[in-house]
């Protein structure tokens, strides 16, 4: 009856949401210890722990978005806006005479800024009844304009070790933000499976107009899970600008977005809501990176890299529609 | 007699107060700028601000389609740089070749958005998003990450340059011209008919045996094509394809529909005043450069993404009031 492809019925009864992460992760494991020469080795586990964890943090807060039934395309915009932000405070006057000061408040105020664009976000979502793709498109430009307009389009570059440690620092000989993302993983883990908000976010993206007629307080949640993306975008703009010890409004962050959006629906994300997967969000961020790191080390140029990207974007989707049978 | 025409004139301005208010709102700017600024009248202003918008408005069209069935096409703007690049390697063989390369390379990416969109059964903004994606890498792959000098010896730049009758930049002609034969389309053709159903309602227009799905293939081909003409005409206007143009370009697309009154949900929408939101994004930045020319602002490039977007907040919030209104009307 049904015209669109199925798969065998055996396969598709699989709790497959899971299975195909893995099993691609798998793969992808394999044909680098084949193939990639050096793979095997613990720089290699490093450099993509300590790239994998922005992604991941940016993704968990994307689930939660999705698992409301919508969407933000400003995570990128808004990683920008923070990572902008955090060299002027510090490299202030004010940041200078009081580095602890400094430091402290060039992490506290970009983050709040981010909680502004998800207030922003969240409002025009859930009050004004925007569709979450165009009001989150006005930040998606914007907010990267407003970084840009603040650094003049600067390269903003400086050395300040005690900000350096949200990148470069090591607790147990493991970069500080993959455990920086494993902690926020629990505490997200904890909220939506224990806590009353997590309950009444699936219940939102299940069927928003029940959760609503039930009494849920869903304007209230749904801003606050674009807020808790925005901050947590704004988290991962300043790891990249501690990374690189230098802040580039133009390059932070950018198409964080699909890889944000690509992680969570190969972790298992449903697009309309009703799911929120958060260990799956960190392993669809793990082959992300894997993806790419595989093709970057078999010397595959950056502009392929983008069309092989879109192409899994695709696929993930596509097969998304296979589980929910 | 007379009261039943101001009455229906009342009605009119109702129904279409969008559209309406985009028109007085262009007149309005335009009036500011000529009372304001010396050369804000100038034959070379007039053409230069019509060249330079004719690629705005040109994607605008094929946006409008697009946002009327419901959907959204974010790829414009990549796929404009991506065709403008092919439109410079197409440049020594003439207008000749150059337009139809353009214009399919665009059409191409529409294909892929419509069949990701219609037979994988992909949300719109997922597939072109991806395909925005493809289209930037596609561009800077086939350029090389350079910028692609197109060829002044053929009658390439004439497209972008040249005027037609010596009176309109041959852009324009083409734009008004498409604009003319969508407008009609729109209104009096089946496909037409079909896209503003399938907005309304896409089960509807499905049970009551619309072509649903070649209607929205048609609006996605067509928004990839309008994009390939945009990437044309930013070939032959700034002399050269560029792969790295076109961002944020969706953005003012959206904008100048939905400020033309089209609703983001679909099912209603304007031609003629989709040109006029396009205008009136266009005006704005052309009344700030002459501000920034009389010194009173000091205006970097970079604001240009903060005011697309500020725009369309503005532009938004209006709506949002209107279906408020619309749907307190259909409540009660």
């Amino acid at each position: 009856m049904e015209r669109t492809m199925k798969l065998p019925k055996r396969v598709a009864s699989m709790p497959l949401r899971f299975h195909g992460g893995i099993v691609a992760l798998a793969a992808l494991l394999v044909f680098n210890s084949l193939f990639t020469p050096n793979f095997l080795q613990l720089q290699t586990l490093f450099v993509n722990i300590s790239q994998v964890a922005t992604i991941a943090i940016v993704a968990m807060g994307m689930t939660l978005v999705i698992a409301t039934g919508g969407i933000d395309l400003s995570v990128g915009a808004v990683m920008a806006l923070a990572g902008a932000l955090a060299p002027l405070i510090f490299l202030s006057d004010l940041g200078a005479a009081n580095p602890a000061l400094g430091v402290a408040l060039a992490i506290m105020l970009p983050l709040l800024v981010a909680g502004l664009c998800g207030v922003f976000n969240g409002v025009m979502v859930a009050v004004l009844n925007v569709q979450p793709i165009i009001a989150t498109l006005i930040l998606f430009i914007s907010g990267r304009g407003i970084a840009q307009v603040l650094t003049n389009g600067n390269l903003q570059t400086f050395s300040n070790p005690s900000f350096s440690y949200l990148g470069t620092g090591k607790i147990l000989g493991l970069p500080f933000q993959g455990w920086l993302a494993l902690v926020i993983a629990c505490v997200l883990f904890w909220v939506i499976t224990r806590a009353t908000w997590g309950r009444y976010l699936l219940a939102i993206g299940g069927n928003e107009r029940a959760a609503f007629l039930s009494g849920g307080p869903v304007r209230r949640v749904k801003i606050g899970a674009y807020v808790i993306c925005a901050v947590l975008s704004g988290f991962a703009g300043l790891i990249v600008v501690a990374i690189n010890s230098a802040s580039d409004a133009a390059r932070n962050g950018n198409l964080m977005e699909l890889d944000a959006i690509a992680a969570a629906v190969v972790g298992g994300a449903l697009l309309q809501g009703g799911r929120a997967p958060i260990f799956g969000a960190i392993l669809g961020a793990v082959i992300i990176q894997l993806v790419k790191y595989t093709l970057l080390a078999n010397g595959v140029e950056d502009e392929v890299a983008l069309i092989a990207k879109a192409a899994i974007i695709i696929l993930a989707v596509w097969m998304q529609q296979f589980r929910r049978t | 007699m007379l009261d039943e025409m101001a009455f229906d004139l009342r009605k009119y301005l109702r129904r279409n107060s969008a559209s309406v208010t985009v028109w007085v709102a262009l007149l309005a700017l335009i009036l500011f700028g000529l009372m304001r600024y010396d050369n804000f009248g100038s034959a070379y202003n007039f053409s230069s601000f019509l060249n330079y918008n004719a690629m705005f408005i040109a994607i605008a069209l094929g946006m409008c389609f697009v946002i009327m069935t419901g959907g959204i096409d974010l790829s414009v703007g990549s796929v404009a740089a991506f065709t403008s690049v092919v439109a410079a390697y197409l440049s020594p063989y003439g207008i000749q070749v150059a337009l139809p390369g353009a214009v399919l390379a665009g059409i191409g990416f529409g294909a892929i958005n419509a069949f990701c969109i219609i037979v994988l059964r992909i949300p719109p903004f997922i597939a072109t998003l991806a395909t925005m994606l493809a289209a930037k890498g596609g561009a800077l792959v086939i350029s090389g990450a350079q910028t692609i000098s197109v060829d002044w010896g053929s009658n390439f730049t004439k497209l972008g340059m040249g005027q037609a009758l010596g009176l309109f930049p041959w852009a324009i002609v083409i734009v008004a011209g498409l604009t003319l034969v969508l407008g009609l389309m729109l209104e009096k053709t089946t496909i037409g008919r079909t896209v503003l159903a399938i907005g309304g309602s896409e089960d509807a227009s499905n049970l009551m045996g619309l072509k649903v799905n070649r209607a929205k293939a048609f609006v996605y081909l067509l928004s990839g094509g309008c994009a390939g003409l945009a990437g044309l005409f930013l070939a032959s206007g700034f002399g050269a394809g560029q792969p790295l143009e076109g961002i944020g370009w969706e953005l003012s697309a959206i904008a100048s529909v939905v400020v033309g009154g089209t609703l983001l949900t679909g099912g209603m929408g304007s031609i003629p005043a989709t040109v006029a939101g396009a205008l009136l994004l266009g005006l704005v930045f052309n009344v700030l450069n002459f501000e920034n020319g009389q010194g009173t602002i000091s205006f970097s490039a970079y604001w240009q993404m903060v005011i697309r977007g500020g725009f369309l907040f503005a532009v938004i919030l209006l709506q949002s009031r209107v279906i408020a209104k619309q749907q307190k009307v259909i409540g009660s």
